[in-house]
Parts: structure tokens; C-alpha cells; sequence
């Protein structure tokens, strides 16, 4: 159904290579997130699958067909757009049931299959409105509705909750996740939020410049990055990376230690720092420790944890769970 | 203006410049009101005197009226024809990508920087004149018998000089419009399986609405008072075949000297004009709302 393969795929706008040259398989009824930072090309590689850009060398193929050369409108998939790109003078009927129209359906069909899509999505009593008229929410769940009525053989999604404010934020997160379980279609989603990243993905992909960094599991990307990028992007806090001595010590050029795996105390353990600020979240405090001879390093420690700024503390890393990286970067396991 | 008091200050304060304009409007019009019920010839001075409404009774009852008001209607809507399907297309071709964009756009725009007189000559002498004109030469490199536009088609010939005057505006107007489409609902279209024409017929004309509003509004008040044009290339004629209601008024006062008549004539003028705007609002005002 929804596979969708990239194999030796680069793009190339006049010289500079935005994509230098990608291998992904996508598997059928995954949740794929391409993460990385802006300017990363996660953006760009959507819009080559979609077939908004054309590919500069490589092969897209999806469902086991060569879609490298087919239009947008002919590889099944369908597309939310991070502005919605809602068509403002048409109500949200109309708007959901474009695709259908395009592809020649006949009207009780288009009718129907509008209605199954409203009640899915929870637009049934907006239907005759315009887009103006809506929240940036349901406006997201209409963008939604218009990519679902085509039932393709995967969701192409762009950032598409960058608009929103938080607490939509978290509610359309849960809601994409529901509908993916519901359908159980191929979806790629792009972001530059790591946490959107873990908590929706099946499969993440993490870009830098252009290439794929590390492909896993959100866990396998968390517990066993591969190298020095993907440890500091996933993961909030950022995972501290001491270098020198007490790397040197772990036969290793850099050492990698998340917050949530320092165990603090104050009177014995490996290093030994003061507190600098004390970020206090209630259930957990993030402690910005300046630790002798190391620099600053950041420890998650419980909310009644008792310090404050200026008191001396001692950190003691967790052996089993160190990130050893070698001068290139490259995890050594 | 929160309070009552800034409030009768700001209307104390406008009061002046509303006056103004106001004398500025009422004077000339209760002026011509007050000729047109006058029997009033430039060539019998100091001969004034009350008519009633025989000035109108005269204009409306003349066959030349009834043709002029037909051709002003004729002008105004040929030429937005030709302009808003003009522009439009011609909007759609400089928005694609190519190379001298920005010259190409500016020479597009040159005809509406010529004077409409200046404009109006040299389609008549260069382009329209049946023994030296370009479409004369064009007709006999094939062979065919040169056509005199404004001998044997005046007010075609006329829409068609004042439409290439107007051309620029409605494709600016509607080019700057057309910019303004979202981008992404463009790709969205595509990936919902939208051609080009079906892009075109629910994304690109629809967006451009209130545009071509604007277009038409602006376009119908200037329009209705077409005259340089009529005046250095056909005179009217034959006839009063060019002959709009600017022009009747014009020969009426000033080839007549029937002061009196062209004043009936501008104000009937002004209530054709008022009931065009009418119905133009009603029509199509809908889409400058919200």
C-alpha cells in the first residue's frame, strides 16, 4: 500500500546542494517525523516526495511504482500544508470536497464521503462556513478533512502545528496520533520540535545539512544516539558533552550525560560544582551547575530537591547510561 | 475621540473643510441647474431669459441624445470588456518567471503615461489612417483593400483607443493581485488534482474578484466622460455616430452656443451617470464588503 522509498535522491537549487543525496525506506502504516534544525532540508525533501520540487538525481518510489517523474495530483499521497492553504472563498464543504471534485466523483458520493470526513474530524455543524470564520484549530482539522476525503496512500504533513498555541498544540498532537491509529495510512510529518518527534513517531529521522543523521525508533534515537548531533537535538534538556579530562578517562573524546541521569548530592560524588540558577518546575528542578574544571552542566533533579543559587553540590554521572563519542563525533559502543 | 467633549471639538474642528467642499460641490451644480431653466445663447448676450423646462424637453427629445446615450453605454462596457479579459491575461503572462521582467512591466505600463490626445493622433495618423497607416500597409502586404477605421467603424475604433489606453491599469491592478496569491494554496490545488484551468477557475479568478471590482468601479467613472479621444480623431461623426453624452454637452454649449441646452444636458448627464453607479453597486459593490 503506502510505501514509499528514496533512493539516492538529491536536490540541487544552482550550487548550493540542499540535499546532497538520501536512502529512506518508509514502510506501509508508519509514523515517519523528519526532525532537524530550520534550514535543515526536511522541508524540502517533503516537498520532493509530494512532487512540488522536481528532484535534482535519485528515484522516488512509492506503493513499488517510479514516481520520480509523475505530477503532484497522481502519486496518492495528499498534503497539510503549515499555513493550512485553506481556499478562502469557498465554505468548509466545498473546501473538503475540492479533491473529490477534481477527480470527477459523482455528487451523493462527494456528499457522503464529506459528511464521514466532518464527523471524524468534529467539523459536521461547521460545514457551511468559510475558513475566516473558523479557529486556528478547527481551520487545521479542515486542512485535515481535505487531506483525508482522497483516502491516499500517505499524509504528507508540513509543520503543520507551528500555528497554534500551545494547548492546541498539545490537543492536535493527541488528535493526528488518534486519526493515524484510525486510518492506519503512511503519514510523514515534518517538524523542527523534538518533542512532536517523540511523542508521535514511529520511526524518526533526524536531518542535518541535508543528510540523515540517525534513523530509529524515538527510544533506539534517545538511548543509543550515533553520534554527537542527534545525542544534543533529541532529548530536552540538551544532553551535557564534557570533552578532555574526565572523557579522556572513559577512553573516550567526548563524553555525553543527560540531565535525568546525573545523581546529585552534597557531600560525595565525582564532580563537584556550585549552583548557578535553579529552574523550578514544581515536579522536577533543572539545575545549572558550574562544575570545577568542566563548565556548566545541567541535572534534572526531583522538585524538593534542597538547594539554591551559590550552594556547592556534587554530581555523580550514571556509568551505565554515559554516551561515549570519539573525535569525529561517532558514538563508541 | 472618547469623550463628548473631544468629540464636538474634532466636528468643530472638520467643520471648515467640510463647508468648503460642500460650496465647492453646491455651487457649480446649482449653477447649472439654474442655466439649464434659462433660454441662454452665447450668441444673443443679455438675452436671458426663464424657459422652464423647455432646454430639457429639447435635449431629451433630440435623436442625437438617444445615440449618445447608446454609445457611452457602448464605450464604458466595450472597453471594460476588452480590458478586464485583456488584463487578465496579460497579468497571468507577466507573473510567469522570465527574463527582462522588470522592463517588460514597465513597458506595459507606458500607455496610460501618454496624454489621451496625444495617444488618440497617433492611432489615427500611424495606425488607423487609411493611406499611411500601419494597418493600411498590413492590409495591402496581403493583398486586401486598406480599411478607414474612422470613416466606416468610428466608435469600434474609438473603444479600441481608449482600451489600449486603459489596458495598463486593469493589468497592474490585477497583477499586483494576482502576487498576492498564497502560494501554498496553488500547490495545495495541485496536489488535489487540479489543472491548470480548474486552478485558474476556482483559485486565480476567484481571489482576483475584488480586483476586477475595483477595476470596473474606477474604469466606469472615468469612462463615462471619454472625450480627447472623440474630439482629435472623429469629431463626433459622421454624424453622430462617436457622439457620448460628454461630447453632445460639449457641442452643445460650445459649437451651438446653447448655453442653456448643455446645462439640461449635464444634468441629465450626472443622473445617467447616478443611476449607472446604482446599479453598478448593486451588482457587483457585494464584493468589496468584509
Amino acid at each position: 500500500m503506502g510505501s514509499i522509498t528514496l533512493k539516492n535522491v538529491s536536490k540541487v537549487f544552482g550550487a548550493h546542494a540542499v540535499i546532497p543525496s538520501i536512502d529512506l525506506d518508509i514502510n506501509d502504516g508508519e509514523f515517519v517525523v523528519f526532525v532537524g534544525p530550520s534550514g535543515c532540508g526536511k522541508s524540502t525533501l517533503l516537498r520532493l516526495i509530494a512532487g512540488l520540487e522536481d528532484v535534482s538525481d535519485g528515484a522516488i518510489v512509492i506503493d513499488g511504482k517510479n514516481a520520480t517523474e509523475l505530477p503532484p495530483a497522481k502519486r496518492g499521497l495528499s498534503m497539510v500544508f503549515q499555513s493550512y492553504a485553506l481556499y478562502p472563498h469557498m465554505s468548509v464543504r466545498a473546501n473538503i470536497a475540492f479533491p473529490l471534485k477534481m477527480a470527477g466523483e459523482d455528487k451523493a458520493v462527494i456528499d457522503k464521503k464529506v459528511e464521514d470526513a466532518a464527523r471524524v474530524l468534529n467539523l459536521t455543524d461547521y460545514l457551511d462556513r468559510k475558513p475566516r470564520q473558523l479557529s486556528g484549530g478547527q481551520r487545521q482539522r479542515v486542512a485535515i478533512g481535505r487531506a483525508i476525503v482522497r483516502q491516499p496512500e500517505a499524509f504528507l504533513f508540513d509543520e503543520p502545528l507551528s500555528n497554534l498555541d500551545a494547548a492546541l498544540r498539545v490537543n492536535m498532537r493527541l488528535e493526528i496520533s488518534q486519526l493515524h491509529q484510525q486510518l492506519k495510512t503512511t503519514m510523514i510529518y515534518v517538524t523542527h520540535d523534538q518533542v512532536e518527534a517523540m511523542t508521535m513517531a514511529d520511526k524518526i529521522v533526524v536531518l542535518n545539512r541535508g543528510r540523515i543523521e540517525q534513523v530509529g525508533s524515538p527510544l533506539e534515537l534517545y538511548h543509543r544516539p550515533d553520534n554527537l548531533f542527534v545525542a544534543g537535538f533529541i532529548g530536552s534538556p540538551k544532553m551535557n558533552f564534557i570533552s578532555g579530562g574526565p572523557a579522556a578517562s572513559h577512553q573516550a573524546h567526548t563524553i555525553g550525560v543527560r540531565p535525568e541521569h546525573l545523581v546529585l548530592s552534597k557531600d560525595h560524588g565525582t564532580w563537584q560544582g556550585t549552583v548557578g540558577v535553579a529552574e523550578h518546575l514544581g515536579s522536577d528542578t533543572f539545575l545549572h551547575v558550574r562544575a570545577d574544571d568542566i563548565g556548566t552542566l545541567t541535572a534534572r533533579v526531583s522538585g524538593d530537591f534542597p538547594v539554591t543559587h551559590g550552594d556547592r553540590v556534587f554530581l555523580t554521572p550514571d556509568p551505565q547510561r554515559l554516551h561515549k563519542f570519539d573525535e569525529k563525533g561517532l558514538a563508541i559502543r | 475621540m472618547a469623550t463628548l467633549h473631544t468629540r464636538s471639538a474634532a466636528r468643530l474642528m472638520i467643520a471648515p473643510s467640510v463647508l468648503l467642499l460642500l460650496a465647492w460641490m453646491i455651487v457649480p451644480l446649482a449653477l447649472t441647474i439654474y442655466f439649464s431653466l434659462l433660454r441662454y445663447n452665447l450668441l444673443m448676450p443679455g438675452m436671458e431669459e426663464f424657459a422652464g423646462l423647455s432646454n430639457y424637453t429639447y435635449f431629451l427629445t433630440d435623436p442625437a441624445f438617444f445615440q449618445a446615450v447608446f454609445n457611452t453605454l457602448a464605450i464604458v462596457l466595450g472597453v471594460l470588456f476588452i480590458t478586464v479579459v485583456g488584463g487578465i491575461g496579460l497579468a497571468l503572462l507577466l507573473d510567469q518567471p522570465m527574463f527582462g521582467q522588470g522592463i517588460v512591466r514597465i513597458l506595459v505600463i507606458a500607455p496610460f503615461l501618454i496624454m489621451p490626445t496625444v495617444a488618440a493622433l497617433v492611432w489615427k495618423n500611424m495606425f488607423m489612417n487609411p493611406v499611411n497607416g500601419l494597418f493600411a500597409w498590413l492590409a495591402k502586404l496581403v493583398g486586401l483593400q486598406p480599411f478607414d477605421f474612422l470613416a466606416n467603424a468610428p466608435l469600434f475604433s474609438i473603444i479600441l483607443i481608449v482600451a489600449w489606453q486603459w489596458l495598463p491599469f486593469a493589468t497592474l491592478i490585477l497583477l499586483t493581485a494576482l502576487q498576492s496569491l498564497d502560494e501554498e494554496q496553488k500547490e495545495a490545488a495541485q496536489m488535489d488534482g487540479a489543472g491548470a484551468l480548474s486552478r485558474f477557475i476556482y483559485l486565480v479568478l476567484p481571489h482576483l474578484s475584488r480586483a476586477i471590482t475595483v477595476v470596473i468601479l474606477i474604469q466606469t467613472i472615468f469612462l463615462l466622460s471619454v472625450f480627447a479621444e472623440i474630439l482629435v480623431t472623429t469629431n463626433g461623426g459622421p454624424g453622430t455616430q462617436s457622439t457620448n453624452l460628454t461630447f453632445l454637452v460639449y457641442a452643445q454649449a460650445l459649437l451651438q452656443f446653447d448655453v442653456g441646452g448643455a446645462s439640461a444636458g449635464g444634468i441629465i448627464a450626472v443622473i445617467l451617470a447616478n443611476i449607472v453607479a446604482f446599479f453598478l453597486m448593486r451588482m457587483i459593490g457585494k464584493t468589496l464588503e468584509a
